[in-house]
Formats: C-alpha cells, structure tokens, sequence
C-alpha cells in the first residue's frame, strides 16, 4: 500500500476490502472468503482485541459488509456489534488527582448542586443530578474531573446513535442521514459502510468484455487524496482497473450550478439539492421545508444523467469521499442514472489488489469542468457557483442571491430552525452535512486540515473559467436555437 | 439521418471540442442541413493520442478534427453521405 491513511481502523477495513478485491480479480472469491478473516489475524497472539477468535469474527463481519452487508438492514452504514467496544457511557468522573481542597470551585460552577464533599474532603458528583455538562471539569484547577464521551456520539451532530440496554451503540435508522461521521469517528472501527467494490469490479469486468461502457465519475475532493502521485495518474489508473474512461463530477455541478441559479431566481427561496445527507435531514427532520429543496439533481447524477444520454451502452460508477452517495444512488431521481457508488478508501483498495503502481503510470488528463464546478468540494463553493450562476445569466438586476453556506449537521439544524420561523435574511441556503464541505467527507484517505484555498488552487487549473463556458458547448448540442 | 458526434472527453476538451462543436453548428445551419444532421457529443473516441478533437460519423470514427481539418472533412465525410 502507497496511501496513507489517517488511521489504524482505516487500514484494517482496507485490508479486508483489498483481500476481499484480490479474491473476486482471481476468481476465487467463494473458496477463500472463510479464511480471509484468519489472513487478517494470523496469530497466534491477538493484536487488536481479548483473543484472536474475536478478531477474527470481527474480521467476518468485515468481510461481509464488504460483500454489500446486510440487505434487510436499509441504512448505509451498519455497527459492527461484537466491534463495539462498549465505551463507558456519557458522564463525570472524578479521579484520584481530586486534593479535596476548600476552594470548591467545582461545586461553584455546577448549575445543578450536583456536587458535595465527602468525609475525605474529596469531590462526589450525584449521578442523579448530574446534567453531563461539564463545567465542573473546566473549573477544576487540577484536571481532576473528566468528562466521558462516546466519540460516535460526539461526532452525531443529531443525536441519531445511541446505547441500547447492553450498552451497544445502535443507530436511529430513521432519524440517521447517513453522513458518515460516527463511522470515521469511532475509534474501533465498529460502524462501517456497506461496500459495492464487487459491483464496481463485475462493472470494469463487463467493460473489458464489451458489453457496457463503464464511466468513473470522480469528486472534485480527488485533487486532494492521492498524496504519492499525480491526480493525472490516479486517471490512468481508474482506466486501467477496466473503466472506458473518467469524468468529473465537477462538470455536473457546472450543469446543477448553471439551472440552480435560474431556479433561484425564478422561485426566490432554495434549500440546496447537492449533499444527500443534508437532502435527508430536511426530508426527515424539517419536512415542512422539504418543498424548498431545489429540483435539480446531485452533481452526481446529472453528469451520469448526461452520461447515458451521449451513450446508450454507459454505466456509471461514482467515486468520492462520501457514504450518503451510496444512500443516494438508490434514491428514486438518481437510481436510473448511477449505477455504482466507491469511496476513495475503495478505489484504493481495488486498484492495490490488481496490483496497479499509479506513481509509475503514464498520465491522463482530467478537465471537464469550470472553476466553479470545483470548488463545490468545499463548504461555500455551490453558493460562489450559484452566484456566478445568477450573473451568467444576466439575472442579477432582477434578483439578488443572499446565500448561507453551512456545514455540519447542527449548523444546519440552526439554519433550518431560522427559515422556519421564517427569520432567515438569506434566500439561498447551501447545506453540507461534513464539516467544512466535501473535503471532510468521512471516507478520505486523510482527514487532515485542507486549506480551502487548495481547492480553489485545484479549480483555477481549469481550462474553462465561467459555468457557461464548461455547460454551453454541451448543452448548445441539443438546442439550435441562437445563443 | 447523418449522425456526427464530438468527443467531449478530457484530452478532446483540452484540444478544442467546443471550438468543433460551434463549427459544426454553425456549418449544418449556413448549409441548411438541420433536419438531416444530428449533432451529439461523446465521451472518449479512444483517439486520445491524436492531435485534434475526434468526431464520429455515422460509425466511422474520425481523429484530428480542428478549425484547419474541419472544412475538409466536412466535405469528404459529411456531404457525401447526404448526397
């Protein structure tokens, strides 16, 4: 493996997904599926867990998510319960660096007099009272109090998973807008993604034979993956893993920006279509604005949408860092138009497994797009885009666009909670679930702080430098009427 | 019905297929051919390694089309199948 990953769990789900990758490119998949969990913990002593015979029993419950997971579940995402370290449940603690001293500072701070003191002066929190909110913890001069929290809870930003009774972190699937979060977060790896890596291998296996054209649909968050290479040879490498060839996903949200802004326009109010995660928490959670959504589809799928119509023998796999695509291929607008949906972490994982060395690849150039069609990797992107939109169009002395781009799921809850009570002084409101956009997507390589400058450097690189510029000379193909 | 398609794929793009495609439209419609020429974009010809935008002509695939190449092939690869 070239990559780099953030993470030990990140590199134990590749393994698995680059055995399971190896195995179907060989075709013996069905013979060596029982004892891939045994090549990810050979033993004889256990290295992740109290015995090998839990990791490796862990290790199947990997394999099968990587096979597609469990089909009667209907979330995206599935917690791997024998994973599931069971961390101690939200709440204080005070510790033995408690000095039991007499300034008290801590039972000050505590809203609720949750705080007294026993017979060895020490601090004791009752349970009872106890709200969870910390402030005793900021107050101790000792670092004495610490506060548990799941990470997996922490980072739901709607409060969709939860312990069950055995202490089991079970998510609310209804509630859930599978962004993904809670499955980077957690620090065993016990929530993961279903994967479709067969589905996009059978796809290249088809193309090879000539019965399809398979199209990889890339994110414009790609710029920033592939630390060891050159994005130019990552293209070459799609190719060769059995693609016919790589398109932007950029060029669609070219296409979503150009009809997004006239839409704007035309209706006065839009809540942005392009992140599923956040298309979801309205749907589910706000269904009350749930009309606003804009009509147009994801980026994703319109460029499959354009795809299919140029050739009737095309199927489309996206890739990007994001598992509500994978929600969102299913969904009943995009479904006729994206057949398959990786991550980064995936493709990865299959182009290792056919043995594909990209830094040693010849390049492939990779420019559907504009500038704005890029940048919507980060969070305000879609609204620079949209803007540009309105003024492309000529629109702007006829109305003018106060957009909001916010990103994480309780931003965007703040937001919503605004247009309902109808106090919002925007008109256009760019929703993204991940922090800071599609460059924290859950299923990077590396997580690592990006400047959003880098995505705008990324964006400048292409050739084209207006949405109309990048739509017009495939759209006009269509329409014989004059510009 | 003659069908031209133009490559649109990245390498083409770079190499001018929005150039092509104007100069198409605006030929078909000086030549007033509307009704017998559908125009439609393609993703990769598998003609990457060509100078030039690729286009297709009915089924024949045809490397190397730009502003110099076009009136040519225009007229031996177009006109001939409408006469």
């Amino acid at each position: 493996m070239k990559g780099n990953f953030d993470t030990q769990v990140q590199v134990l789900k590749y393994r698995v997904l680059r055995k399971v990758a190896e195995s179907y490119l060989n075709g013996t998949l069905t013979k060596d599926i029982n004892n891939i969990p045994k090549e990810i913990s050979p033993g004889p002593k256990p290295t992740m867990r109290c015995c090998i015979y839990k990791e490796r029993a862990i290790a199947a419950e990997r394999v099968q998510l990587a096979l597609g997971g469990n089909e009667k579940d209907p979330n995206t995402i599935e917690v791997i319960q024998a994973a599931c370290d069971q961390c101690p449940l939200g709440g204080m603690e005070v510790t033995s660096a408690c000095r039991g001293c007499l300034a008290h500072r801590c039972q000050q701070a505590c809203p609720r007099n949750a705080i007294s003191f026993g017979p060895d002066h020490r601090c004791q929190i009752d349970p009872n009272l106890c709200i969870k909110c910390g402030l005793c913890s900021k107050a101790c001069q000792y670092g004495a109090i610490i506060k548990h929290v799941r990470p997996c809870e922490t980072a739901c930003k709607i409060h969709a998973i939860k312990p069950n009774e055995e202490g089991i972190s079970v998510v609310d699937e209804e509630k859930c807008t599978r962004c993904g979060a809670c499955s980077f977060a957690c620090p065993f790896g016990a929530i993961m993604d279903k994967s479709y890596i067969l589905k996009c291998l059978d796809m290249c296996k088809q193309n090879e034979e000539g019965k399809i054209n398979a199209y990889m649909v890339v994110a414009p968050s790609v710029s920033s993956q592939f630390h060891y290479c050159k994005l130019t040879q990552v293209i070459t490498g799609i190719e060769r893993l059995g693609f016919h060839h790589v398109v932007e996903a950029a060029l669609g949200a070219d296409l979503v920006a150009y009809a997004e802004s006239k839409e704007l326009a035309e209706k006065g109010f839009l809540l942005s279509s392009c992140c599923p995660a956040f298309v979801r928490y309205v749907r589910t959670s706000f269904p009350e604005l749930a009309d606003h959504i804009s009509h147009n589809l994801s980026p994703m799928a319109r460029i499959a949408q354009y795809i299919k119509e140029t050739d009737p023998k095309a199927k489309v796999c996206f890739v990007g860092p994001c598992i509500a695509k994978k929600m969102e291929q299913f969904r009943e607008d995009s479904a006729p138009y994206v057949d398959c949906v990786i991550t980064f972490e995936e493709l990865q994982a299959m182009i290792d497994a056919k043995g594909i060395d990209l830094a040693s690849l010849p390049e492939t150039p990779l420019d559907n797009a504009s500038y704005f069609g890029r940048i919507f990797a980060r969070s305000g992107g879609l609204s620079d885009a949209v803007k540009e939109g309105i003024k492309e169009h000529g629109l702007e002395e006829s109305f003018t666009p106060k957009t909001l781009n916010v990103s994480g799921l309780d931003n965007i809850r703040a937001a919503l909670m605004q247009v309902k009570a109808g106090k919002n002084d925007f008109n256009f409101l760019e929703g993204m679930a991940c922090a800071g956009g599609c460059i924290g997507g859950p299923c990077c390589l590396t997580h690592e702080i990006r400047d959003a400058a880098d995505v705008d450097k990324y964006g400048h690189l292409s050739k084209e430098t207006t949405i109309k510029g990048a739509v017009e000379g495939i759209l006009a193909i269509h329409s014989w009427d004059d510009k | 019905m003659v069908t031209i398609r133009v490559c649109v794929g990245s390498s083409c793009h770079l190499k001018g297929s929005y150039e092509v495609i104007d100069l198409f439209k605006n030929e078909i419609k000086s030549r007033n051919l509307i009704d017998k020429v559908e125009l439609k974009a393609a993703f990769c010809l598998n003609q990457c390694s060509h100078p030039g935008v690729a286009i297709q002509v009915n089924d024949k695939v045809i490397p190397g089309c730009s502003k110099e190449t076009f009136h040519d092939i225009f007229e031996k690869e177009v006109m001939p199948l409408l006469a």
